[in-house]
């Protein structure tokens, strides 16, 4: 009877869905790719950002790029919705599915095709990991530069789509600066390739303007990373201030005396309190703010700015400078830099990690006013950025079980976002707009801005299908409207 | 935030107007590029002067027609540069074409320094694209649109770019040599490395005694001795596969000089067309007709 069960069971399972939609992308890929149980969708509803209410349409796992042009074409089919997602790292909210969209899982798609060390470019799927790729490249002499928080776990699709950046982009420039061509599967299943391995490839720059465009203009199925040669030396120094503003002004007397460090990071007093309990990287705990700085290249050259750094430091009062001595001294630094986020949980148990940039003579100020209003607010705040950017992350710590916290939370990131846009700054250095910002964008654009950038993005997606409901503000892409507006068909009424 | 625009920008919105072709004028040093302005059209150049310096933010902001001789010179006072060639045109010319410096992998790339544009849209108004901060993610990145597309989708007026500390010593060195990619592959980061087929320069920039090692490593593979410029150049630009620069076919190019790990050659014949993604000539034909509905803007220029 047990065996009959199996049996039965087995052929059961493959059976193709009763849902028409989903039985036609069953058919593409195969019954075992394409889910729709209801908590494999819920699982894909989410990303590591704060928001909620997202709702996944049938889960894809497609392996070829033959696979994502069949699913693109039987949504176009069904008229529904897409969104692609690489591992839900973002923090914006971008992978967030709205209007039961399919959702296009790329995690399958994670070979590192081809390593052309004469081009000095690498062919890699989208599903790639981050650090996987870097490490990948290392014992070739070159490394993959980007290197956001996330990159443990964060696709090279996923930075694509977000235009990533990362600690080390202060010198070498973002994820826009290091992809060269990618291929892309557009709304309506046809394939392109943007951008080339030539020097200047002719016509539209159609690559620059689909990186960071937050999956909304179609899905890349490979994409050619240019490889960093690794430095003959590196040099990480740790130096201490009393205070962020000591710290925020060694910044700009670096960059005004000629120095572009290849990553300058600050980390406030609570930061380094709470990684020395979660991982001891060696930082002092007893100073106002640290920066982590780091200069790479030739020897000499790295010793004359070391010493530079270290001068311009010691005239802004810092307290003590360390420099690392050796690989291992150099890798806990970092290590605890890029711990902080998960090290917060000490402090509170859920965070919300904001993103916006200010010019760096504006860091010190646009500080004080962030931590003024977080105490008003009886919020924590904890503050860990890429200080040489202007980059601002300021972390709001809360419990979400508490009644009415999550609404705090959001309206002092509201202020953040307003503080920043008033000292010139910006929405977002790295994480993108996704649902966070939407909002937030005519502060910064005009409606005719806004209306250009539809413009772009309908010259793509001309039903606004791809990742719907996000970017511009709500008014700004009409189409959109109709896509969510529209109910989703079948079990997700 | 919203920044408002200055009077010269107020100006020029008025002569684009909303009707009738037009067409900016530079420095005239590309101007034959994929084809020329219409004969009606209307040639106008843009306003020029440096708006703003912050050498601690690592931004200029500049109207479009000042030319990159006067730009540079301005920013020289203050030990900066920007990626920007220096070939007699003017900023928005540089980015409307999106040619490359000779010395682009020491100065970075055109479209890497370009962080705001705001340009007279084909309807006439003022559109804001980027931001003036070294780092933005704001939505669509329409800027990037913009380096290459020849003023064809919208007239650059005032551009914000990205600039950067001009190293201590730079210096050419030159050698006869076969080998050009042994010796690219031999040096870190080289600012230009350019083979004429039988002669090699080398572009050297940075720290005085990380040059001199890296002099050091190149007589080790060559004869090289000091010069004081890059080679003439031949007048055809081609783009090609830095991999593909090594088995160059004279008889096709004629006389040349390729720009190794890099993949530009200049010859004395031109590249012969290669075949467009159609994909991509949809997506640029929609993009067109999506920022240009009436072709007023450059019309005779085309990619296609």
């Amino acid at each position: 009877m047990v065996i009959i069960n199996k049996i039965q069971q087995y052929f059961e399972n493959r059976k193709l869905s009763s849902n028409p939609l989903v039985a036609e992308l069953q058919r593409a890929l195969s019954r075992d790719r394409v889910l729709e149980e209801e908590e494999d969708r819920l699982l894909h509803s989410k990303d590591e950002s704060v928001f909620e209410g997202g709702l996944a349409g049938p889960v894809c796992f497609p392996r070829t790029t033959e696979e994502v042009q069949a699913i693109m074409r039987i949504a176009q089919l069904f008229e529904h919705p897409v969104i692609p997602r690489g591992a839900g790292s973002g923090l914006a909210g971008g992978a967030v599915p709205l209007g039961a969209p399919i959702v296009v899982a790329m995690t399958e798609m994670n070979k590192i095709n081809e390593v052309d060390i004469d081009n000095r470019i690498a062919w890699v799927e989208p599903g790639v990991i981050n650090f996987e790729l870097s490490e990948y490249l290392r014992p070739m002499g070159f490394h993959y530069a980007p290197d956001p928080s996330s990159q443990q776990i964060c696709t090279i699709g996923g930075n694509v789509a977000n235009n990533s950046g990362g600690p080390h982009c202060l010198a070498d420039g973002v994820t826009d600066s290091h992809v060269v061509a990618i291929e892309v599967v557009l709304p309506d299943g046809e394939l392109g390739q943007f951008g080339g391995i030539d020097s200047e490839p002719r016509g539209l720059d159609l690559r620059g303007a689909f990186i960071g465009s937050e999956g909304t203009l179609g899905i890349t199925t490979k994409i050619a990373v240019r490889l960093t040669p690794n430095p003959e030396e590196v040099q990480t120094i740790l130096i201490s201030f009393a205070t962020m503003r000591k710290a925020a002004e060694t910044v700009s007397a670096v960059i005004a005396n000629g120095i572009v460090p290849a990553a300058m990071e600050a980390m406030d007093q609570k930061t380094i309190e709470v990684i020395e309990k979660h991982i001891p990287a060696g930082y002092p705990t007893d100073v106002g703010a640290v920066l982590l700085v780091e200069v790479e290249g030739l020897p000499d050259g790295v010793e004359n700015d070391a010493l530079q750094i270290c001068e311009i430091a010691e005239a802004h009062e810092a307290l003590d400078i360390k420099l690392a001595q050796n690989s291992w001294q150099r890798e806990a630094l970092w290590k605890g830099r890029k711990s902080a986020f998960g090290a917060s949980t000490y402090l509170a148990p859920n965070y919300y990690l904001h993103d916006t940039v200010v010019p760096r003579s504006q860091l010190a100020n646009v500080l004080d006013k962030v931590n003024e209003l977080a105490a008003a607010n009886e919020l924590t705040v904890m503050n860990v950025f890429h200080a040489g950017d202007g980059n601002l992350h300021p972390l709001i710590l809360f419990d979400a079980e508490e009644e009415g916290t999550l609404e705090r939370v959001h309206a002092v990131g509201a202020e953040i976002v307003k503080i920043s846009l008033e000292a010139g700054g910006v929405l977002s250095g790295e994480h993108g707009i996704g649902i966070e910002k939407q909002e937030f964008m005519s502060e910064l654009f005009t409606d005719e801005d806004l209306r250009h950038q539809n413009k772009l993005r309908y010259a793509f997606d001309p039903q606004c299908r791809i990742n719907p409901g996000k970017i511009l503000p709500i008014g700004h892409s009409c189409a959109d409207i109709q896509t969510l507006h529209k109910p989703p068909e079948g079990i997700w009424v | 935030m919203k920044t408002p625009f200055d009077s010269l920008i107020k100006e020029f919105v008025k002569e684009v107007g909303s009707t009738g072709p037009v067409a900016i004028e530079g420095g005239k040093t590309r101007w034959n590029l994929h084809g020329l302005p219409t004969a009606e059209t209307n040639i106008i150049r843009a306003p020029s002067g440096i708006i703003t310096h912050t050498p601690e933010e690592m931004i200029v902001k500049v109207r479009a027609g000042t030319t990159v001789m006067e730009l540079h010179k301005d920013l020289k006072k203050n030990g900066q540069r920007t990626s920007l060639p220096e070939r007699g045109g003017t900023v928005g010319g540089a980015i409307a074409v999106g040619e490359n410096h000779l010395n682009m992998l020491g100065r970075g790339r055109v479209r890497d320094a370009v962080l705001q544009i705001r340009y007279i849209s084909a309807e006439g108004e003022i559109i804001t694209c980027g931001a003036p901060v070294v780092k933005n993610v704001s939505g669509f990145s329409l800027h990037k649109l913009m380096v290459g597309s020849l003023g064809t989708l919208g007239v650059i007026a005032e551009v914000t770019l990205r600039t950067n500390p001009i190293p201590d010593m730079s210096t050419w060195v030159t050698a006869s040599s076969k080998t050009p990619q042994d010796i690219f592959n031999a040096l870190y980061k080289p600012s230009a490395v350019l083979w004429d087929g039988e002669t090699i320069w080398v572009h050297l920039e940075g720290h005085v005694s990380d040059i001199e090692n890296q002099r050091k490593t190149l007589l080790n593979l060559g004869n090289f001795e000091a010069v004081e410029d890059a080679p003439g150049l031949p007048r055809y630009r081609w783009s090609m596969k830095p991999s593909d620069l090594v088995q160059i076919n004279r008889q096709e190019t004629g006389n040349f000089v390729a720009s190794i790990g890099v993949g530009t050659l200049w010859a004395d014949r031109p590249q012969p067309r290669k075949p467009v993604d159609q994909v991509s000539e949809k997506i640029t034909k929609e993009l067109k007709h999506q920022f240009d509905p009436h072709g007023r803007l450059n019309p005779g220029r085309t990619f296609l």
